[in-house]
């Protein structure tokens, strides 16, 4: 099949950036989205110009690196799918597709289509572990945990932490970024200890990092690449308000 | 230069023990003067990072990736080993150990082998109270499943995202460090050579990939976690921005390669759609648990609806040929059986290159609900990707370049031939040998980076009397001039062919001629054809753009030129091993029925490449392997 791509291309974060049109030809169904990009970029380069600059790593849907808002949607809007797995089969002959960065003030851009999430590393290290050191822990089965709360735990700690959320999200909120690490841990025993620290420290380095408030439309959960629920999001404001009225 | 592994004495289940009061230590107060260098931030390096941290030294950490949680151990799905014997099947420490020497065919070091079993069990205590959310049964005790390999249940999991789960636990214990200031994170930096002075490690050039500026570190130390060399094959299972350029460039400051001929061919993933392919996706060997590996009885029924052909009609080859362990035969055994059957022209799917892996007993046995639980983010990846439905037809699977057992030779300290260069996780060679099992790599990578290296790095602290250097040491503005060179002579070729297609080439030339069967005249056209390769690259490779910028293209190249130097050492060492041992089997040396045939008398040995000089061959040193508590024996499943 024969597309057209606008792409969104920036030289880096000082310079303006605009819509560059691009013909993408001679595309399998069976290619990744990525691998499509790819087939484009071969062919910059052969003319001498430069690539489209995006990230990706491990192109399985685990990694969390690659971005790309596609028309209008963040990974493409197929349920549980980033963009690396998303298949050229679910686009037809003559289409165009619209590619953007994430667009966040939080997530400040690089080049082209590449952002900088490190936001999203310092709100863990505002609070998203559980302190012990390596060494000198009890064996793995002196806590029983409730195979319910296991998996709601690894329901939430799935978060491939690519930033979806942030992206589709209308006001840049990062809650359920954050409601899933805090949820996965404060789930289980382990996590219990640090819960209400982790809440209050997570939620301020959010706000501190220019993320916006969550006004729960949803959309976040909408275009997780790991359907990561909303409903962690309503345990992390039981989570944060219970931590408040303690007053810790 | 004779090897010495520093294998301690005594026996084996005493020598971690012994080793570990034998180490000298460094005072407490002490340790904050040491600055350690870690380059890699996936299981090994980011748990190493941590405890480094957590025991006083100071740590700085640097990973290409835009973040430490992105390292390729994320993607490893199925599960980690550990000696718990939680299900009263009758494992052990000794059993563990015994599987992983017979599942590296008797290439790997014993002393290592059993220090790594001993201490798996610590690992998972260790990740649990990290809140690992490992499977977990009613009772709230965790659970297990087999894996690969082995005959009892010693794997455990968390789903189909163990390794995301294990990396995520370190990097949070990372981040927890990076927060109370012990380390210091360098994401999208990537090491672009190795410092060494008066003999000793002392530090690293690296390249900020945002600003493209070329910088130096100082440390006392440098830890290589930089993962395994599989993308040399172009397609493998490896994360895009794997490479091997830290293990490479350390090789060619005197750092001995070990056994590169030992890469491992996964025989579970999907297979090859088309030209355009960028990379291969692993379904989890967990999935031979449940689903039975079988193509057709004849050719002409290759080209039929899976389902429409009868039982009778079916050869479940792993069953037929390894009754024992049946589908859950190792890795490099059911890679070859797979290939066998492809050869004989009964293969599946697109060229004939795909055996099916079928699930439809499991499902009638335990219904589609189960399955579901136990394997479904594999199925809905699955389908993804071929856009097909595995509850309904069966996968379509193929062997893919996934592992590499090879890497930098180190000692029993984890410490490379340069005195201060510590090489952990999947980077070095020590514990797998010729082939690893399933659910092994995670057991090492964070048995090194927990449990091992924060006490060896200590003993070369305490006895070896350094000093740091400053970054404008001479030595350090000499590489950062030949790393400035190098990325201003990739950016002034402009040729005509662009990395990716000479990469491919490069991948295409090593999977046939050492991929899954090697031999010698195919190994000799690989070396001949290897230098005019690379010699193309430098003619004709075009790299667009400029150095001071985000410029993916030249991070590329600068990797792929690695690779196309590397690729020469592989089939070098694939060549002189003349014997088939795990991952690496040369056709000339087979037993009648088409199984490995080792050669004890002339190779029980590891064979560490020492670089001699661009234009030299290297020169091969051996460490024996020598066996005091196992016998080798002919390793067999049937």
């Amino acid at each position: 099949m024969n597309l057209t791509l606008r792409v969104w291309r920036q030289k880096n974060a000082n310079s303006p950036g605009r819509f560059e049109t691009y013909e993408a030809r001679n595309i399998l169904e069976d290619m990744s989205f990525l691998e499509m990009l790819d087939v484009v970029n071969e062919e910059l380069i052969q003319r001498g110009q430069e690539p489209i600059a995006f990230d990706s790593d491990c192109r399985e849907g685990i990694c969390g690196m690659c971005s790309l808002v596609i028309n209008g949607i963040p990974h493409g809007g197929r349920r549980g799918t980033a963009t690396c797995q998303l298949h050229m089969r679910h686009f037809k002959d003559g289409d165009t597709i619209t590619i953007e960065p994430w667009r966040a003030r939080a997530f400040p851009l690089i080049k082209d289509l590449v952002v900088d999430r490190s936001a999203f590393d310092r709100i863990i290290q505002a609070g998203g572990f559980i302190s012990v050191n390596t060494g000198g822990t009890p064996d793995g089965n002196a806590i029983p945990v409730p195979k319910p709360d296991a998996d709601a735990a690894m329901d939430a700690a799935a978060c491939i932490g690519c930033g979806a959320c942030v992206a589709v999200c209308k006001n840049a909120s990062a809650m359920l970024f954050v409601a899933a690490k805090v949820s996965h841990l404060n789930l289980l025993p382990q996590g219990k200890v640090e819960k209400d620290r982790r809440a209050l420290n997570m939620v301020r380095q959010m706000d501190a990092e220019g993320f916006g408030n969550c006004t729960v439309t949803g959309s976040c959960e909408a275009v997780c690449p790991k359907e990561i629920s909303l409903s962690f999001i309503a345990k992390l404001n039981r989570d944060y308000g219970l931590a408040t009225l303690k007053g810790k | 230069m004779t090897l010495d592994s520093k294998i301690p004495s005594g026996p084996i289940a005493q020598k971690w023990d012994k080793h570990r009061f034998d180490l000298k230590l460094v005072n407490p107060a002490n340790k904050r003067k040491f600055e350690i260098l870690v380059v890699g931030s996936g299981l090994a390096g980011a748990s190493a990072a941590a405890t480094l941290g957590e025991l006083g030294y100071r740590v700085k950490c640097f990973c290409f990736q835009d973040s430490p949680r992105r390292a390729h151990s994320i993607a490893a799905q199925g599960g980690i080993n550990a000696a718990k014997n939680y299900q009263n099947d009758g494992d052990s420490i000794y059993r563990l150990f015994y599987d992983t020497i017979k599942g590296g065919d008797f290439r790997a070091r014993e002393a290592n082998v059993y220090r790594l079993a001993q201490v798996s069990v610590n690992i998972i205590d260790q990740c649990v109270a990290q809140g690992v959310p490992f499977a977990r049964e009613y009772g709230g005790l965790l659970a297990n499943r087999s894996f690969g390999g082995a005959q009892v249940s010693r794997t455990f999991y968390a789903r189909g995202q163990t390794g995301q789960q294990l990396l995520l636990g370190a990097y949070q214990a990372l981040c927890r460090q990076i927060s109370l200031g012990t380390v210091q994170m360098y994401p999208r930096t990537e090491m672009l050579d190795l410092v060494v002075i008066d003999g000793h490690a002392k530090g690293i050039v690296v390249r900020d990939l945002i600003s493209g500026r070329i910088s130096s570190h100082a440390g006392d130390a440098v830890v290589l976690a930089t993962g395994g060399y599989g993308n040399v094959f172009f397609l493998s299972t490896n994360a895009k921005g794997s490479n091997v350029t830290a293990t490479w460039r350390a090789y060619k400051k005197g750092a001995f390669f070990a056994n590169p001929c030992y890469t491992q061919i996964h025989p579970t993933c999907i297979p090859v759609s088309g030209e355009h392919q960028s990379k291969l996706t692993l379904m989890s060997e967990s999935l031979r648990n449940d689903g039975r590996v079988w193509v057709p009885k004849r050719k002409e029924d290759c080209g039929k609806p899976p389902t429409s052909i009868p039982e009778s009609d079916r050869d479940y080859y792993l069953e037929r040929k390894y009754p024992s362990f049946g589908n859950l035969a190792p890795r490099d055994i059911s890679s070859r059986a797979a290939k066998e059957v492809c050869d004989e022209g009964r293969g599946v799917g697109p060229g004939g290159l795909g055996v099916y892996l079928d699930f439809a007993d499991a499902i009638r046995r335990l219904g589609v609900d189960k399955i579901r639980e136990r394997y479904g983010n594999l199925f809905d990846m699955y389908e993804k990707i071929t856009g097909e439905n595995a509850y309904e037809t069966p996968m379509r699977i193929y062997p893919a370049v996934h592992y590499t057992m090879g890497g930098t030779w180190v000692d029993y300290n984890l410490m490379s031939t340069i005195p201060g260069l510590f090489v952990i996780g999947e980077a070095n060679f020590s514990d797998h040998g010729a082939n690893r099992l399933g659910a092994s790599a995670l057991m090492q990578g964070l048995a090194d980076g927990y449990f091992i290296l924060p006490y060896t790095i200590g003993h070369y602290f305490a006895s070896s009397k350094q000093f740091r250097p400053p970054t404008d040491h001479p030595e350090f503005r000499k590489s950062e001039e030949e790393i400035r060179a190098m990325t201003n002579r990739l950016l002034s070729v402009r040729g005509k062919r662009t990395v990716t297609s000479l990469h491919r080439e490069l991948g295409k030339l090593l999977w046939e001629k050492c991929g899954m069967a090697r031999n010698e005249a195919g190994l000799r056209e690989a070396l001949r054809r290897i230098p005019e390769l690379r010699d193309e690259f430098c003619r004709t490779v075009n790299v667009t753009g400029e150095s001071g910028e985000l410029n993916q293209a030249l991070e590329y190249a600068g990797r792929v030129a690695d690779f196309m130097e590397f690729a020469e050492l592989l089939c070098l060492d694939a060549l002189h091993r003349e014997e088939s041992c795990g991952g690496h089997f040369r056709t000339e040396h087979q037993t009648p029925d088409g199984e490995a045939k080792r050669n004890d008398d002339q190779f029980a040995y590891v064979a560490a490449w020492e670089y001699k000089g661009p234009d030299r061959q290297p020169e091969m040193h051996r460490e024996p392997l020598i066996y005091e508590e196992v016998q080798m024996s002919t390793r067999s499943y049937k």
